[in-house]
């Protein structure tokens, strides 16, 4: 008696979440549908002079400038001045962050000489030395790429030395069990192992990048979509203001993208990257 | 001559002696099983014979063509089943070795399988596979069976009996399973103190579960290992 009172709940319970993921359909829709009426609210907004053009153009408008500004080829020389200026920086940031990052990973000797260095440079927000990075490099182009590579060289440095240290010492062990030499365990087991954490690293650093490339192009640079900003800022363009912040939202969403990608594609075998999960 | 041929190896951490010239012999095709309560000796040294640690004084002679299995089966996760059983061999006949050593653990289909998509059994069956695929002289298991439920681990044994019996490595396994060690090994050793304290040969009969034999030795090996069945 008493195991029919139990089994009556018990398969209902189970038959519980069935339903419920039908209903689970339409968040993705709504997720998109309050942006785009967000965006056509504004747009009405500064349509009936509600919303001043001088303090936020229509969302039109910016589309408009966008239009112009690249067939006139402003924008497009702007926009690749940019992008230049963070992908010479991220290399060179992201290249030395990775070689210091596996030496101390790798070398106690190496991490005695330099880790409490990196630490203490660490503390200073990577934008406070900007009037320092003026007096060296005055306002030339190896500045900008100085405070981008400062920028990115320690998340890189960071999650490498800690993806090192996180590697299993019991793969270790495997690696040398079976006769790998110590060359093979580096890149069989630790690089591949750190290779997550690393990746990490590597989207703070991009954010870290965007960020430092703001700073660095409002403050005396000859070109790039920064300077774009500060120069429409003495004619009160506001329009092209929004558009250059608009841009540098969309630089940032499609670097994530990539980066996402590359997780994707370089942790395939991790459980929390996998496109399908679970047993096949 | 002997596969593995120890004579007096000592082991110290610090003050405590772990190994204490220690003698043991193994021949070629030769299952050994090793019991002990913990903190005895026997991981020990199952890594001197491995060549993970090294030992402070006496002789130890093993051969260049040794693995180990151990409890967990530490697979790369960042590489296919197939290339795990592979790792460290030659390319050109990796594929070919690491599918045919798969299918003696029945495992074919699962070649290009992640480590992650595997069953606890699944993969230490891998992990053997792996190990089997070096042909190796010395197969040294180190409670390779421990995290595995009952059933599979009934599984497991029969398979390895018959790898081994196919293979013939001389072959050490470390296990806190008295019923294990008699259904699996030729000879099974109890150590205490870091020495071999008793050695036992298992007849084909004291194999038999439920036979008279198997019950006469599984109390001794219990009483070595200070058991007592109520």
């Amino acid at each position: 008696m008493s195991t029919t009172a139990i089994a009556g709940p018990a398969a209902t319970a189970e038959t519980g979440p069935t339903p419920s993921k039908k209903r689970a359909l339409p968040y993705r829709t709504i997720s998109w549908t309050v942006p785009v009426l967000l965006l056509l609210g504004w747009e009405l907004l500064a349509r009936a002079g509600v919303i001043a053009p001088n303090v936020l153009p229509a969302p039109s408008s910016v589309g408009t400038t966008a239009w112009h500004l690249t067939e006139t080829g402003e924008l497009p020389r702007h926009l690749w001045e940019s992008l230049k200026r963070a992908a010479v920086g991220l290399f060179i940031g992201a290249g030395v962050g990775l070689v210091l990052g596996i030496l101390t990973g790798f070398s106690k000797l190496f991490e005695a000489i330099i880790d409490r260095n990196i630490q203490i440079v660490r503390a200073i927000p990577f934008l406070a030395i900007l009037p320092l990075v003026m007096v060296w490099f005055g306002v030339g182009e190896s500045g900008r790429y100085f405070l981008v590579a400062l920028g990115t060289l320690f998340p890189i440095y960071l999650n490498t030395v800690l993806g090192i240290r996180q590697v299993d010492p019991k793969l270790l062990e495997m690696g040398r069990v079976a006769g790998l030499s110590k060359l093979d365990i580096v890149r069989v087991v630790i690089l591949p192992g750190a290779l997550p954490s690393i990746l990490l690293g590597l989207r703070l650093a991009l954010t870290n990048a965007w960020l430092a490339l703001v700073i660095a192009e409002t403050v005396g640079a000859p070109a790039g979509i920064g300077f774009m900003a500060t120069n429409a800022r003495e004619f009160l363009q506001t329009d092209v203001i929004v558009l250059v912040i608009v841009l540098y939202a969309l630089i940032g969403l499609t670097t994530d993208l990539i980066a996402r990608g590359l997780e994707r594609r370089l942790l395939a075998w991790h459980p929390n990257y996998a496109p399908s999960g679970g047993r096949k | 001559m002997s596969t593995v041929l120890a004579e007096k190896i000592t082991r110290r951490y610090g003050e405590r002696t772990v190994l204490h010239e220690l003698d043991l012999a193994i021949e070629r095709g030769e299952f050994v099983a090793l019991l002990g309560k913990s903190g005895c000796g026997k991981t020990t040294l199952l890594r001197a014979l491995a060549g993970l640690d090294p030992v402070d004084g006496g002789s130890l002679s093993v051969p260049q063509r040794r693995t180990v299995v151990f409890q967990e089966h530490r697979l790369l996760p960042w590489w296919k089943v197939w290339r795990n059983v592979a790792i460290g061999l030659p390319r050109a006949t990796a594929r070919a070795k690491a599918q045919s050593a798969l299918e003696e653990v029945g495992l074919a289909n699962h070649a290009d399988a992640w480590p992650v998509t595997l069953s606890g059994g699944e993969a230490q069956r891998v992990a053997l596979a792996r190990a089997l695929v070096r042909e190796p002289e010395l197969l040294l298991l180190d409670e390779p069976f421990a995290a595995l439920d009952a059933l599979t681990r009934i599984k497991m044994h029969g398979l390895v009996r018959d790898l081994t019996s196919r293979h013939r490595p001389a072959v050490l396994l470390v296990t806190h399973d008295v019923d294990e060690s008699i259904l699996l090994a030729d000879r099974v050793l109890t150590m205490r103190d870091g020495r071999i304290a008793a050695v036992h040969e298992v007849s084909a009969t004291a194999r038999e579960r439920g036979s008279a034999s198997f019950a006469a030795l599984r109390g001794t090996l219990l009483g070595e290992l200070g058991v007592s069945e109520a």
